[in-house]
C-alpha cells in the first residue's frame, strides 16, 4: 500500500492523474461568486476526499460508541477502527510503535502537551531554542515554558532566502540547551529544514528536539526513526483529514519518563483519594473520550495518501511549484517571500502598492481562495518588512491551469490600483 | 469584473487609497489613538488637535490595505470643523451602516457613503472601521496628555 514511499527519488514516477483525483474531492466541484473554485489555501487547511467524509458518517451512522470501555459490540467496533487509525498513523511515520503515537487535537496541542509535561524538567537557566521561521503555535508555548520555568529561549536566524542560517542555529546550541524545537517546513515560506542534519547537532549537546510538521506531512515522506528527532507534531486537517485530530509522536522512553498531560478518564489504571496510577502508553496522555470520529477520518485520509503515492505527489506539486515560480519571476511587482532552495509547495509573496488583503479580495471574487495575512508567522513578517503577504499553497487536486487563474486575478488587481 | 467589487472598491476609493489624504504626523496633537487590526496586521495611528471642543485638525500614520486606508483618510476629512459630539454621532453612523444597524441617510456620512459596499464584504469590515475605532478610543482618552517625544 505505501510502495509509493518505497521508490527511490530518483525512479520514474507516473504523473498523477489530477482530472480522475480531483473527482474524489466534492467541495472542488463547487462555485464561489460564479467561478469555479481555485482553491490554492492548502497550507491553512487540504480539502477532504469522499473516503475521509465517508469514514466519518459511516462511524456516526453504524457504530458509534464510545472506544476502550464498553464490552458491546459497536464499543468493539469503535475501538478497533480508532487503533487501526493509530497504526496506519504508525506507518505513516515510520515510528517504532504505537505507544509512541498519541492522539490530540491538532498540531498545536501536541507542541502544548510537550511544553506542559516534558516541560516540567526545565529549570531557570535552561535554554529552549526554535528558529525565527516558526508559527505562533511552536513560540508561545515556549514563551509561556520560560514564563513558569525560568528558561531562556533563544531564536536562530534566517536569512534573506527565508532559509535557517544553520551555522547560527549551531553557534546557539550549547551546554544549557535543553530542548530544539523547528519546523519540518516553514508554512509562511516553504522553506523545509535540513532536519536529520539539525537533530544531530542538536543531540550533540544533548538536547532533545520538537519537529513542527504540521506542513511537511502532506508534502514529503517522513521518517521519524531517519530523521531521529525525539517529537514530532502534526495535524490531520492539512493532510486531507479532519480538524480536531493530530498527532503527537515521541520516542517511548522518554513518554515513559513524562508526566501526563491531562487528567481524567482513560489515562488512569487506578484512582484512589490517596493517589492515582496511569495507563500504559499512549493512553496515559489522552485523557477523556477524544475525537473518535476525527482519528477514523485521519486514518482515512492516510489510505487515501497512501493509494495515491505521497512521492508522486511531491513530485506533482514540485512541478507546481515551478510552474507558479517562474510565473512569478516574470510578474511586474511581484516579490517572492521565500525563495529557500530547499522549498515545499508554497509560493508567498507581496505585489507593489497593493495590499495583500485587496488581492485576497480581488482573487476570491474570481473565485481563488488564498491565504492573506501574516499566516501566525508575524516574526517572518517582520523580518522580511512587510505586514503580510499573499500566500498560495498547493495540494495533489491543484493544476496548472488554476495557477494561470491565479495570475489573472494578480493582472486583474494590479489593473484595478496600478 | 463582478458588481460587488466594483462597489468595494469605488474610484474614490482607491484614489484616497493611493493617494491618502492628511496622512503624517500632527506635533501638536491633543488626542491620539493606535488602531491596530491583528487579523491583517493593519496598524495606524490617529492624532487630532481639538481646541474648544471643536475638531481643528485629524491626521493619520500607519500601513494597511485599500479599504482601511481609504476609510482613515476620508474619515479624517469629515472629521475636521465638527465637535466631539457630532464626532460621536458619526462613529455611530457609519458603523450602523456597515454592521446594518440603524439605517443612516447618505446626508449624515456625505462623502463617507463611498464604503457601503464594504458591507457585502464581512471579512473586510473591521479593515473599513479600524480607524473609527481608533477615533472612539481618541475622543474617549481625551484627559490623558498624549506624549510629546
Amino acid at each position: 500500500m505505501l510502495s509509493a514511499l518505497n521508490t527511490s527519488p530518483t525512479a520514474r514516477l507516473p504523473a498523477l492523474d489530477v482530472a480522475r483525483l480531483r473527482q474524489d474531492f466534492p467541495i472542488l466541484q463547487r462555485a464561489v461568486h460564479g467561478q469555479p473554485l481555485v482553491y490554492l489555501d492548502n497550507a491553512a487547511t487540504s480539502q477532504k476526499p469522499w473516503s475521509v467524509i465517508e469514514a466519518e458518517r459511516h462511524y456516526y451512522a453504524h457504530y458509534n460508541a464510545n472506544i476502550h470501555r464498553g464490552v458491546h459490540q459497536m464499543s468493539q467496533e469503535a475501538t478497533e477502527a480508532y487503533e487501526a487509525a493509530r497504526d496506519r498513523v504508525r506507518d505513516f511515520i515510520h515510528a517504532s510503535s504505537r505507544e509512541e503515537i498519541i492522539f490530540t487535537r491538532g498540531t498545536t496541542e501536541s507542541i502544548n502537551l510537550v511544553a506542559s509535561s516534558y516541560g516540567q524538567r526545565m529549570q531557570a537557566g535552561d535554554e529552549i531554542l526554535i528558529t525565527e521561521m516558526e508559527h505562533h503555535s511552536n513560540i508561545v508555548p515556549w514563551q509561556l515554558l520560560c514564563l513558569r520555568s525560568g528558561a531562556l529561549l533563544r531564536v536562530a536566524p534566517i536569512d534573506d532566502a527565508g532559509q535557517l542560517n544553520v551555522a547560527r542555529f549551531a553557534e546557539l546550541l550549547g551546554p544549557r540547551t535543553r530542548l530544539v524545537a523547528l519546523s519540518h517546513m516553514s508554512n509562511a515560506l516553504g522553506s523545509i529544514n535540513p532536519v536529520k542534519q539539525l537533530v544531530e547537532l542538536a543531540h550533540q549537546v544533548g538536547a532533545v528536539v520538537l519537529l513542527d510538521g504540521a506542513q511537511a506531512v502532506a508534502h514529503l515522506p517522513v521518517n521519524v526513526m531517519d530523521i531521529d528527532c525525539d517529537f514530532y507534531a502534526f495535524s490531520g486537517h492539512k493532510l486531507y483529514g479532519p480538524t480536531g485530530i493530530g498527532v503527537l509522536y515521541a520516542r517511548r522512553a522518554i513518554l515513559d519518563s513524562m508526566p501526563p498531560y491531562q487528567g481524567g478518564g482513560d489515562m488512569i489504571r487506578e484512582v484512589r483519594f490517596a493517589g492515582s496510577s496511569w495507563n500504559d502508553l499512549p493512553y496515559k496522555f489522552e485523557a477523556g473520550t477524544p475525537n473518535i470520529a476525527g482519528g477514523i477520518g485521519l486514518g482515512a485520509a492516510l489510505d487515501y495518501i497512501g493509494g495515491v503515492g505521497l512521492a508522486a505527489i511531491a513530485a506533482h506539486e514540485s512541478e507546481l511549484l515551478r510552474y507558479a515560480t517562474a510565473l512569478a519571476a516574470d510578474f511586474s511587482g511581484l516579490t517572492p517571500i521565500g525563495t529557500a532552495a530547499d522549498k515545499g509547495a508554497i509560493l508567498s509573496f507581496t505585489l507593489a502598492g497593493i495590499h495583500p488583503h485587496d488581492i485576497g479580495t480581488i482573487l476570491d471574487s474570481c473565485g481563488v481562495a488564498v491565504r492573506t495575512g501574516h499566516h501566525c508567522a508575524m516574526p517572518v513578517m517582520e523580518h522580511f518588512g512587510v505586514p503580510a503577504t499573499v500566500r498560495a499553497s498547493f495540494a495533489l487536486y491543484n493544476t496548472r491551469h488554476e495557477i494561470d487563474t491565479l495570475f489573472q486575478g494578480l493582472t486583474k488587481a494590479r489593473e484595478m490600483f496600478g | 469584473m463582478s458588481t460587488d467589487l466594483r462597489d468595494l472598491y469605488q474610484e474614490t476609493i482607491v484614489d484616497h487609497a493611493r493617494r491618502p489624504r492628511n496622512f503624517g504626523p500632527l506635533p501638536e496633537a491633543s488626542h491620539q489613538a493606535e488602531g491596530f487590526n491583528p487579523l491583517c496586521g493593519d496598524r495606524l495611528t490617529l492624532r487630532l488637535k481639538v481646541v474648544g471642543g471643536l475638531i481643528e485638525d485629524a491626521r493619520f500614520e500607519g500601513v494597511g490595505c485599500a479599504i482601511s486606508t481609504a476609510s482613515a483618510s476620508l474619515m479624517t476629512e469629515a472629521l475636521k470643523g465638527l465637535n466631539e459630539q457630532q464626532a460621536e454621532a458619526l462613529f455611530l453612523g457609519f458603523h450602523s451602516m456597515l454592521t446594518g444597524g440603524i439605517p443612516v441617510s447618505g446626508s449624515v456620512l456625505g462623502k463617507l457613503d463611498v464604503l457601503t459596499g464594504v458591507r457585502e464584504f464581512p471579512s473586510r469590515i473591521k479593515c473599513a472601521t479600524l480607524a473609527w475605532h481608533a477615533l472612539h478610543a481618541a475622543l474617549h482618552a481625551e484627559k490623558q496628555p498624549v506624549s510629546t517625544e
